[in-house]
């Protein structure tokens, strides 16, 4: 018992010892020649329509080899959906996806040789942990089959590189949803596939086996170069795991990039009000400059075109300036401690817009003052953006 | 503290455990059902057994080494081992195709299973008269090709396959159904053809739900009555199973012979829920690690 629980929560620790394993692991790699070839995937205007829904429209989308890239939304925007047409488990109604230059549609689900991992594991109950990670070298047709010596060979390399060393002769009841996690990426990984598939692999865990499985993953994709695309919903994974980000929203991709970007330059109001924490205020743009309330804000808004819009900021990325400099004034109404830093809401002018900003813990008892804040970078959306 | 609480005081009501009845309630339900039991089912259990062996054991082990009883036996044996057999492919496929795959007429499909526990076996038998028959639908037919099924073993077959169809699938489809097909998927994104997932992850993930069917489906059709009544036409030594053989037996007063068949029906249904007992006992500990 106490080897099941020590395993969920030594990860970290043990990565240490993980390099060597892992390094150890690399042994695997003679069985096939290779970790199977990597190949970058193309996915061009993918619809698919379930009835009337449609759960994508015209998604696009390139992957390098080797890439860890994230497929982040809210509930219902797609992702498995995407993910399981990458598979070969769903098929689009439209569009066209590409493994290399081979078209993936014209494969079946074996001949794209994808290592899926299901959101629920879908592990062999009848199976021990053995044979389910032996399970797809062991239904290859005789003349690519490894020998019996072989395949267990390979699965107890894998045990060692998911840290199941010794729980080969469980069955998938007896283990911690966090180990049934690794046994299902490892039975993906025995396969050698060519990308592999990740359905919110962290979903049913909690937090703090999450945030271990998360960097023990990124870990073993970095060892193993996979070309990987894992679904989520929860922003801090995709940010601190991917290569690159793809946020979905009702069927439809609104931005790729590196996290860095998604997060610093969100592409539209949607991105920046689910991705991290946004204030927006509605302004007036006026010959190139932007008003609040009949103020003109000490901000350059070069080419815009006149009318009302949203301004965008992050609570951290404030500065303060001196009155009457141009920038946003307002009564601090509460302040809260936030993690490493406190935060404060303001109201801001006559129709109390509420932002909130992000400033040192040291700074405290502000409640009731009057602050002149401008934000350091910031976007302008259609003044409808946030409404929903 | 607690200690001092858990001494009642003196002369304050006795405490009663919340969800226990009073013991007269207790007595009176257990009285009740163990009567029940008895009467309905161990008393008959037994009677069979003392009756066929009221006169000892030379007159049981001849009643049953008798020719014409001898032939039931052997026929009952013959039409279990098509019917079941027949009845778990029929049964696999059906559930297989109503629990993993979507098409039109499902819920129909799902009734039309259900049909043979809803008709009276009679009127089941009775079908197949009217189609197979020297009168039925292709009783002229079949009878210029030379093909006696009515009357004759083949007709005992269809009409026991008829009666035992639901066991199997009704117990499997349910099963099927919650386990959905994402064990399938994994199967075969793991590069396992169809036969393969089938026989290697769907048919293991339902193998205990099988079992029992199987094991109930059999003792139904060794045991079935109505519907093979209707068909048989009660050729002593030709197309008398057990059952019917006990029937006349009795009618014509032999109840020792009578009792002596229909203790080995009744030793049928022993062993069946002995072996399922058994099973289940042995295999608990992998029974319990599926059921999760
Ligand atoms: N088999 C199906 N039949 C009908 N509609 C479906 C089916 N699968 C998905 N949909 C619909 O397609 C849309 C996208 O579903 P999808 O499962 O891809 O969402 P998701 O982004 O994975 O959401 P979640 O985070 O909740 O898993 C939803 O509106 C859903 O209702
Ligand atoms: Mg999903």
């Amino acid at each position: 018992m106490d080897a099941v629980t020590g395993n969920d929560l030594n990860i970290r620790a043990g990565l240490g010892s993980a390099h060597a394993r892992i390094a150890a692991a690399e042994g695997l790699r003679p069985l096939a020649g290779t970790w199977g070839k990597q190949v970058d995937v193309t996915v061009e205007n993918v619809a698919r329509s379930f009835g009337d829904t449609a759960a994508l429209h015209g998604v696009s989308l390139k992957i390098a080899s080797g890439e860890l890239v994230a497929l982040l939304g809210p509930s219902g925007s797609g992702k498995t959906t995407l993910l399981r047409i990458l598979g070969g488990l769903d098929f689009p109604s439209e569009g066209r996806v590409l493994f290399g230059a081979e078209d993936a549609l014209g494969l079946s689900v074996q001949e794209r040789n994808v290592g899926f991992v299901f959101q629920s594991y879908a592990l062999f109950r009848h199976m021990t942990v053995h044979d389910n990670i032996a399970f797809g070298l062991s239904v290859r047709p005789a003349k690519r089959r490894p020998a019996k010596a072989a395949i267990k060979k390979r699965v107890d390399e894998l045990l060692d590189l998911v840290q199941l060393t010794d729980l080969g002769k469980r069955y998938p009841a007896q283990l911690s949803g966090g180990q049934r996690q690794r046994v299902a990426l490892a039975r993906a990984l025995a396969i050698e596939p060519r990308i592999l598939l990740l359905d919110e692999p962290f979903g049913a865990l909690d937090a703090k086996v999450r945030k271990d499985l998360r960097r023990w993953l990124r870990e073993i994709h970095d060892r193993t170069g996979h070309t990987t695309v894992f679904v989520t919903h929860d922003q801090d994974e995709a940010l601190e795991l991917a290569d690159r980000v793809a946020v979905l929203n009702k069927g439809r991709i609104e931005q790729i990039g590196t996290p860095d970007e998604i997060y610093d330059a969100p592409a539209t109001p949607f991105v920046a009000g689910f991705i991290g924490e946004t204030n927006a205020l509605p302004v007036r743009v006026e010959s190139g400059k932007i008003f609040l309330d009949d103020r003109a804000l000490d901000l350059a808004s070069t080419g815009e075109a006149d009318g009302p819009r949203m301004l965008a900021f992050r609570p951290h990325d404030i500065e303060f300036t001196g009155e009457g400099a141009g920038g946003i004034a307002g009564l601090v109404v509460s302040e809260l401690r936030h993690g490493a830093t406190r935060r404060l809401a303001i109201e801001v002018g006559p129709q109390r817009h509420r932002i909130e900003i992000d400033v040192g813990a040291e700074t405290a008892g502000q409640k009731g003052n009057r602050v002149v804040v401008l934000p350091r970078s910031w976007r302008l959306f259609s003044p409808d953006a946030f409404r929903g | 503290m607690a200690d001092v609480a858990l001494v009642p005081p003196v002369g304050a009501p006795r405490r009663r455990e919340v969800i226990s009845e009073g013991l007269f309630v207790r007595v009176v339900l257990i009285a009740i059902a163990v009567a029940l039991l008895g009467i309905f089912l161990l008393l008959p259990l037994v009677s069979v057994f003392y009756e066929a062996f009221r006169t000892g054991f030379g007159p049981y082990w001849a009643a049953l080494g008798e020719k014409d009883a001898l032939a039931a036996i052997r026929l009952t044996l013959l039409v279990a081992a098509i019917a079941v057999p027949a009845n778990l492919v029929f049964g696999v496929a059906a559930a297989w195709a109503i629990a993993k795959f979507d098409f039109k007429g499902k819920s129909f499909l799902i009734t039309l299973i259900d049909l043979p526990f809803s008709v009276s076996p009679v009127t089941s038998g009775l079908i197949y008269v009217l189609l197979f028959g020297a009168q039925g639908f292709f009783g002229p037919w079949l009878q210029s090709q030379g093909i006696q099924i009515i009357f004759a073993v083949p007709g005992i077959v269809l009409a026991t396959i008829f009666v035992t169809f639901p066991f199997v699938a009704r117990e499997l489809i349910p099963l099927m159904q919650e386990q959905g097909t994402t064990d399938e998927e994994a199967a075969i994104s793991l590069g396992a053809g169809g036969w393969q997932t089938f026989f290697r992850v769907t048919l293991p993930n339902v193998k205990w739900a099988l079992l029992y069917g199987v094991l109930l489906g059999n003792a139904r059709a060794m045991g079935e009555f109505g519907a093979v009544a209707v068909v048989s036409g009660k050729i002593r030594g030709q197309t008398n199973t057990m059952p019917l053989h006990v029937e006349i037996l009795y009618n014509e007063y032999m109840a020792v012979a009578a009792f002596a068949v229909a203790s080995l029906l009744a030793m049928l249904a022993l062993i069946t829920l002995g072996l399922k007992t058994f099973l289940e006992w042995r295999f608990s500990g992998e029974i319990a690690a599926i059921r999760r």
